[in-house]
């Protein structure tokens, strides 16, 4: 295991800290996470990439790196593998951060953690927003029970709310925490999540929402004409009832609006702020690299600040002595050897598959990086096993870190 | 539900080449003067990239042929298009149509109101299946042998196919629950099944095995588990007893390599790359037994060491069609 880190937390501008040292054999800069993680000016990670690259035991890895470097940290997941989840000591999805234990905390520092419940997540910010009469009658109604417990969105919508509640609390005169770390929602497109706060908006600012609670008032009776016919198609598809749960819904919700709103705009100018980093994270295949450089293009668009990129399960070449090539032409002079030959060919095939993936890998990071040369990065080598405890978060955390361990 | 077309809902994890499968498994079903439709909903045109075509439209063209010589044809299925579709087809709401897209009603339907947007991605899917038996109110296009959907990934599929059940109890009564109806007897009838696409590791197993519970639970019907990506074991037991009791060392593996003009010191790194590929043999044989506790079906593909081309394509569907469909397209 490697030592406490020796690079001293920058002082003074975050900017400095995306010109760490470039990795040796790499094209442009690394990302210089302990330096991230050290300076008290990053409140929020947030870890963000397609389905199926390793984004939660990323963000559960640097997490756990601040938290034993000496920072109170809160790491918000939302759907950890199970034996992860244990290891954590999240066994109940209840919404509430709670200690990991076997934290070091000789530096000072904390770990709590917690998983996206995101209906109950809804059901508070109602009721937190309404009369306890009012309340009640939105959880009962049709389409709340639907649009905050399985249409598709609600989990993003969510999550960045549950953020933005960690960070209030986290910043209010007796802070808790002073970093939070969210993993985010395996999404159709993993740039949800930065579109919900805009499109609650938009929904609550749209003429039809408004035109539901009030068809026939003030100026909008000039559209009435015209909403008339809409209203008789909707009927005509939809059936009567639906639109008048539909009206209800939307009455009853409408004196949430304002705050909804209002919430939505203050977490997506906390996603800009200067204390906010967003890590990329991929895996070296073409469609989650492809995703990726969309991902980092559009933060970019956003002006939401970017940490850098984080490729995970790379294979580095281990043996540069040996070429796939050569590796499988001497492999089949010893094929027909004794028995030790015989092994060290299989030996041998097992490189040149491995020399040909690493190779594959190379590429296809290199194509990014010429296409985004500013973007830094940090490749973390592929462990054989599963990350399912706190020490293979630790290790994950060195590789981060670019702490590279002997090869395994 | 006479000639009903049949229905393959591909699901998988992210990063497990669900696209992939769908399109191996269309190719594969695409047998002599057959036609299979393979669709796309989730926006990333992941099919055109694979097919290597420019983006789909909102329009089934022809983007290959088939294992058996049959035509394999491409959806992306838009919402946005499809709800005006629907709207046109079935109310015939034109003037009514353009008044709702005004009011941003189809924008409010195909993007913020939520689950509308998998309402309409199935219906599509629905509409192409019946177009067999229905009358043709204006479709554009064939009737089809099969259809193969590449589908939302395994944590959402069972609340996508049973997006239909969710509306059908908002909306009580019209033809809105009618057609509601409709679908979610199609989803769960014998004719559509859902292949579940996953890795050897921990957590898409798992997700697997869960995602076959609650595909069970709502009544529809689980096909495959196709397992992707499948590295084959390249060390023998003797060498890996070898390994594991120590008899084959640095020295012996270094004397091999002299003998074939090798650097020798490479010996210990070698070891250690064939140590790992145990550890994930391991792995896999772990994560396979998993599965096999699931009793389903199981179909394995190898890990492909290129890029997926056309080529590999037809590789994958020639052990899907031996695996799966028992060698003739169904």
């Amino acid at each position: 295991m490697t030592g406490k880190p020796s690079t001293s937390p920058k002082p003074g501008r975050r900017a400095s800290r995306t010109t760490g040292p470039a990795a040796p054999g790499s094209l442009h800069d690394a990302i210089d996470v302990d330096a991230l993680l050290a300076d008290r000016g990053t409140e929020i990670i947030v870890c963000c990439g397609s389905g199926g690259v390793g984004k939660t035991t990323t963000s559960a890895a640097l997490a756990l790196r601040a938290a034993e470097q000496g920072r109170q940290v809160c790491v918000l997941t939302i759907d950890p593998a199970r034996r992860l989840a244990q290891s954590m000591g999240l066994t109940e999805l209840d919404n509430i951060p709670r200690i990991v234990e076997g934290v070091s905390d000789t530096n000072g520092g904390r770990l709590d953690a917690m998983m996206l419940d995101m209906k109950r997540t809804f059901d508070e910010v109602v009721e937190a927003h309404s009369t306890p009469e009012k309340a009640e009658q939105i959880l009962a109604n049709p389409f709340y029970q639907a649009l905050s417990s399985s249409f598709a969105g609600t989990q993003e919508y969510m999550a960045m709310e549950k953020l933005g509640q960690l960070h209030e609390e986290s910043v209010e005169n007796n802070p808790r925490w002073d970093l939070i770390v969210v993993d985010t929602p395996p999404s159709r497109s993993a740039l949800d999540f930065l579109d919900a706060p805009e499109r609650l908006s938009s929904m609550l600012d749209g003429r039809f929402m408004r035109l539901m609670v009030a068809p026939a008032r003030g100026p909008a009776r000039l559209l009435t004409a015209g909403f008339g016919l809409v209203t008789n198609a909707l009927n005509k598809v939809l059936g009567a009832q639906f639109l008048t749960d539909l009206q209800a819904f939307v009455a009853a919700l409408d004196t949430l609006f304002g705050g909804f709103r209002q919430r939505a705009e203050a977490t997506y100018s906390l996603l800009q702020a200067d204390g906010t980093a967003f890590v990329v994270v991929a895996a070296p295949e073409i469609d989650a690299m492809r995703e990726a450089a969309y991902f980092v293009e559009r933060l970019s668009a956003e002006k939401m600040p970017l940490a850098g990129l984080v490729v995970n399960r790379m294979h580095p070449e281990d043996i540069e002595s040996i070429t796939a090539a050569d590796a499988e032409s001497a492999g089949h002079k010893l094929a027909s050897g004794d028995a030790e030959e015989r092994a060290t060919s299989e030996l041998l095939a097992v490189h040149a598959e491995r020399a040909r993936l690493s190779k594959r890998e190379a590429r296809v990071a290199q194509r990014f990086s010429a296409a985004h040369p500013r973007v830094p990065t940090v490749a973390v080598r592929a462990l054989a096993g599963d990350v399912h405890d706190l020490d293979g978060l630790r290790r994950i955390g060195d590789l981060l870190a670019g702490r590279q361990e002997a090869a395994g | 539900m006479a000639n009903a077309t049949p229905l393959h809902v591909v699901t998988g994890k992210g990063g497990t080449g669900k696209t992939t499968v769908a399109a191996a498994l269309a190719t594969a079903l695409a047998d002599a003067g057959r036609r299979v439709l393979l669709c796309e909903v989730e926006g990333r045109q992941g099919l055109a990239q694979l097919f290597d075509v420019p983006p789909l439209p909102y329009e089934e063209r022809k983007v290959a042929v088939g294992l058996g010589g049959g035509e394999v044809y491409a959806l992306a299925i838009d919402p946005e298009a499809a709800l005006l579709e629907y709207l046109q087809m079935y109310y015939r709401l034109g003037r009514a149509g353009k008044a709702l897209d005004r009011f941003g009603i189809i924008d409010f339907a195909t993007t913020i109101a939520p689950g509308v947007r998998d309402v309409l991605l199935t219906g599509k899917v629905y509409e192409a299946a019946r177009r067999g038996s229905a009358t043709k109110k204006g479709g554009t296009g064939f009737t089809y042998d099969a259809i193969v959907m590449d589908a939302p990934p395994t944590g959402r599929i069972a609340r996508f196919l049973n997006v239909n059940e969710e509306v059908a109890g908002l909306a009580r009564v019209g033809p809105v629950r009618r057609q509601a109806d409709s679908i979610m007897a199609m989803m769960r009838s014998k004719t559509t099944q859902v292949h579940l696409v996953t890795v050897l590791e921990e957590m898409p197993v798992q997700e697997t095995i869960d995602g076959i519970a609650e595909l069970r639970a709502t009544n529809l019907s689980v096909g495959h588990v196709i397992v992707n990506l499948v590295q084959a074991a390249l060390l023998s037991d003797d060498t890996r007893d070898a390994i594991t009791s120590g008899t084959l060392g640095t020295k012996q593996v270094g004397a091999a390599l002299t003998s074939v003009a090798l650097d020798a010191d490479a010996a210990p790194a070698l070891l250690d790359q064939g140590r790992a590929h145990l550890e994930r043999m391991a792995l896999q044989d772990a994560e396979r037994e998993s599965l096999a506790e699931s009793d389903r079906r199981i179909v394995e593909l190898p890990y492909m060491s290129d890029a997926i081309d056309q080529g590999a394509l037809f590789e994958l569907a020639g052990l899907l069609r031996a695996d799966m469909l028992g060698g003739a397209a169904s």
